[in-house]
């Protein structure tokens, strides 16, 4: 099945952050083994998932973007030995930034993908997609969003500031 | 102002018959700075290359992306190109089209699509490239060998013969490992002993080996080519110098009832020891814990409880004092060969998630052991001197069951792949009984008989057809003491029946774990181990005996359970690896590493605290007078491996992974904007 033949329904673009050893790899493998899945992921490497600045994902949204894939090495088979437990601590912590800002969480997936689990990044990809297609639209962060004014009369509250919403 | 070439590969049709390559060379060339963008059959053929080389003469390119393959299957091709035409090859990337779009995509419009974004995404991103040079390294010419069972032994004699340098670290006061506890091996039944001895003298006397036994790694530092290694020479108690290996300290020894490890507690040994009679080195050992001597004087005794050793021996080398001692070595390159050692179905276990067998009594019936032992017992060097005497009472067992796959294979208890060597040990065993007893009964219980090797197949048949073993399809839900048998409680999946078996003696193929802290010493050198703690190879298929970390190896069965065929294959493979790294003078590494702009660094050294490689220097920064300014993060280039986890870690963005900028990520991310 591809979604992406369905002109009317709305096709969620998302970004994906994925390390070079494991997850990429990993999806070397799913194309190597012509695993058919959404075409609506788009892949930016990394060497390792211990770089990912959760300012990414921040701009990832703030550009367009529907969703965020993050993926790395399992827990202890890390190319680089331990950045993936730096980065599973960040993450952590940047959750409850994400709850601040008002993403649905299901806006972002986490996951571990191996180099030899091309099968793996296709359920990832297909169900990120999936998950991201029924929420709609992102536009903008919610949580961003001035309070409204209390005094009666008032101007209406501001919308979202610049670069998140319009699309 | 840039000036990037484009070069869209249709790989004959794997990317042509879903992604229209005419359109994305067409869509790209309209990106501000792009000057050029071509699609062509084959880009990694001579003609394609030719193509790049061409424009990036007569267009005068700042960078080229090539819109292909996988970049881990033709990155080096296409930057050795663009070198060849004289640009910076770290100028060169690829978007990846094929797998990452044509292969898993039928729907032409979207894969085109898709693959104009991922083309474009690598345009924004070569754009902000910069000229990097590759690191060159000169390489240290030693090699050190942690663990000196066959494994290692073989390593370190092939290394050896092959010109290099070694250190051959055992944490034993004798190397020779588990094979040295063998009585005779599989497939061909030939002595242990008598084929492991020779090459461990061999080792001993090898001009270009330096043997360090009962010694450890303590600390490693560097990277590949330069390590430098702090190894602690456990104390001894004995001159090493002096000791001439005569063997009068032992019988004077006082202690005589300290449990020996190398017979699996079958036997006893002396406080003041040496594993067994072939030891290399041949040079005792005192157990501080069991000796009277010490033990006296930590129960602060005025005169001294014992000293019958120092006594006896003639050449005064006997000394009480002596303590732990460091000693650095510089080596290039690392072969770990620390081995496995046996799962236990007692109650307390060495990790987390780890069963004990509560239905087979804990380990607590005397006559229900493991294959070592087993091993301990058939042999000549053994407990009984061969004779198979069961623990209890020395009697001889007429009845013996064996059971496989304890541990092994079963999720339950924590373990879940096969040991691989059971089977086969198995099968062995109820050989040397039959050969010991010849009116013995061998029963197996068996979940399926693994077999698969060079005339191992024919070797457990003959168990059976020559030797009258019986196999027992099937698991065994108890065992326990009942008066002076063992009893067995099991299924006969084949027959669809219980089996009841009164037993003199039951053998246990426990599984084959890796050696107890095994992952602190992974961690000091930063390679990677699976859940159960067995060393990672670097790729299951193509690069089995390298690890993760550049210059580390493995050999053996601290990478997964091995027989020792398989054990002596790697060892050597691990060997011509490391050989072909000393054939270098200098090394070539990937510019891929982190650089501190000291302008801006506050000194907070998060980076310090999240480097996997202790790459991270402190640098002092200092005005013209000489007066300290500041003290600043600096990466040692040569360790970094480029990670980048510092640098999403910096508070103040003062360190940047060259190749990977936040610069040039953000420049990617915004490239997927609408
Ligand atoms: C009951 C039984 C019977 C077997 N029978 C056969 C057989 O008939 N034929 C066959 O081919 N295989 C047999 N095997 C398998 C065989 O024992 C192994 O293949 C072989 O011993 C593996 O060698 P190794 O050097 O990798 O590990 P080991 O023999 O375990 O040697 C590892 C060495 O490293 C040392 N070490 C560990 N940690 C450190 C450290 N941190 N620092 C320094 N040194 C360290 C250890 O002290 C040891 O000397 C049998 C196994 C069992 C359990």
């Amino acid at each position: 099945m591809n979604a992406t033949l369905d002109k009317t329904s709305f096709e969620p673009r998302l970004t994906a952050f994925v390390c070079n050893w494991c997850t990429y790899t990993g999806a070397d493998l799913a194309g190597t083994s012509r695993l058919q899945m959404d075409a609506n992921v788009r892949i930016v490497r990394l060497p390792c998932t211990g770089r990912i600045d959760p300012l990414f994902i921040v701009k990832a949204f703030e550009r367009g973007a529907d969703g965020v894939i993050v993926s790395g090495c399992h827990p202890a088979d890390c190319h680089y030995t331990s950045g993936n437990y730096h980065a599973r601590r960040r993450f952590a912590f940047f959750k409850e930034l994400i709850e601040f800002l008002g993403l649905p969480e299901g806006r972002i997936t986490f996951s571990w993908v191996s180099a030899s689990e091309g099968q793996k990044w296709r359920e990832v990809v297909n169900d990120a997609t999936a998950r991201v297609r029924a929420l709609g639209p992102f536009s903008g962060y919610p949580g961003t969003e001035l309070p409204a004014w209390p005094a009666a009369g008032a101007p209406a509250p501001n919308p979202a500031p610049g670069g998140g919403g319009e699309r | 102002m840039a000036r990037i070439g484009v070069f869209v590969c249709h790989c004959g049709e794997n990317i042509g018959r879903t992604v229209d390559c005419a359109r994305v060379a067409g869509e790209i060339g309209k990106l501000p700075g792009v000057v050029h963008s071509v699609d062509y059959k084959y880009m990694c053929s001579d003609p394609g290359q030719a193509l790049i080389k061409q424009a990036i003469a007569e267009k005068g390119l700042t960078g080229v992306v090539v819109s292909a393959c996988s970049p881990h299957m033709h990155e080096r091709t296409f930057r050795r190109a663009a070198g060849g035409a004289g640009l910076n090859p770290f100028l060169c990337e690829m978007a990846n089209i094929r797998e990452h779009c044509s292969w898993i995509h039928e729907d032409r419009e979207a894969a085109t699509d898709k693959a104009i974004d991922l083309a474009r995404v690598i345009v924004e991103k070569v754009k902000r490239n910069v000229p990097l040079e590759t690191i060159r390294i000169p390489v240290e010419k030693r090699a050190l060998v942690i663990g000196g069972g066959i494994a290692g032994i073989q390593a370190a004699l092939d290394l050896a013969d092959g010109g290099a340098e070694v250190v051959l670290v055992e944490k034993e006061p004798s190397i020779g490992g588990h094979m040295s506890q063998l009585s005779e091996t599989f497939p061909t039944l030939d002595c242990s002993q008598c084929i492991l001895t020779p090459r461990m003298v061999e080792v001993y006397q090898h001009p270009r080996i330096r043997l360090m036994a009962y010694c450890e790694v303590d600390a490693v530092e560097g990277y590949i080519g330069n390590f430098k290694v702090t190894i602690r020479q456990k104390a001894r108690s004995v001159d090493e110098t002096k000791c001439n290996g005569c063997g009068a300290c032992q019988k004077a020894c006082v202690v005589k009832n300290v449990p020996s490890e190398f017979d699996e507690r079958l036997g006893k040994r002396t406080a003041i020891y040496v594993p067994f009679p072939q030891a290399v080195p041949n040079i005792p050992v005192i157990d501080r814990e069991h000796c009277a001597y010490f033990k006296g004087r930590a129960r602060g005794m005025k005169k001294d409880a014992c000293g019958k050793c120092k006594e006896a021996c003639a050449r005064g080398a006997i000394d009480f004092a002596q303590e732990d001692r460091f000693v650095t070595e510089k080596v290039g390159a690392i072969v770990v060969a620390t081995g496995y050692e046996l799962y236990s179905i007692g109650k307390d276990q060495p990790a987390a998630g780890l069963k004990g067998y509560g239905e087979y009594g804990y380990g607590t019936v005397p006559d229900v052991i493991d294959g070592l032992q087993f091993e301990r017992l058939a042999s000549a060097s053994g407990p009984t001197a061969g004779k198979l005497l069961r623990p209890s009472d020395g009697k001889v067992p007429k009845k013996i069951v064996f059971l496989q796959c304890v541990g092994s294979r079963d999720p339950a208890k924590g373990i879940d792949y096969c040991s691989k060597v059971c089977c086969m040990y198995v099968a062995k065993h109820t050989m040397l009984y039959r050969h010991k007893v010849h009116d013995g009964e061998a029963t197996v219980f068996y979940m399926d008989v693994r077999a698969a090797g060079k005339g191992y197949d024919e070797f457990t048949r003959r168990a059976v057809e020559e030797d009258g073993a019986v196999y027992v399809r099937g698991r065994v839900s108890r065992v326990y003491r009942d008066g002076d048998v063992v009893k067995v409680l099991g299924f006969d999946t084949l027959n669809g029946t219980p089996v009841e078996i009164d037993a003199d003696m039951v053998v246990l193929a426990t599984a084959m774990r890796p050696r107890k802290g095994i992952e602190k010493l992974a961690q000091t050198l930063s390679v990677s181990y699976d859940r159960h703690g067995f060393i990672n190879e670097a790729h299951p298929k193509l690069r089995p005996v390298e690890t993760n970390t550049a210059g580390v190896f493995v050999a053996g069965a601290c990478q997964a359970p091995r027989d020792i065929p398989d054990s002596v294959a790697m060892a050597s493979a691990a060997a011509a690896k490391v050989l072909g790294l000393f054939s270098n003078e200098m090394l070539e590494r990937e510019p891929t590493v982190a650089r501190v702009d000291a302008a801006l660094c506050a000194g907070c050294f998060h980076c310090e605290r999240v480097c996997p490689y202790g790459a991270v220097e402190h640098k002092e920064v200092r005005d013209r007078k000489g007066n300290l300014l500041k003290v600043v993060a600096d990466v040692n280039p040569g360790v970094c491996q480029g990670c980048g986890t510092c640098q999403a870690t910096c508070p103040s963005k003062s360190v940047e992974l060259m190749g990977f900028t936040d610069e040039q990520i953000y420049a990617e991310v915004n490239a997927l904007a609408l």
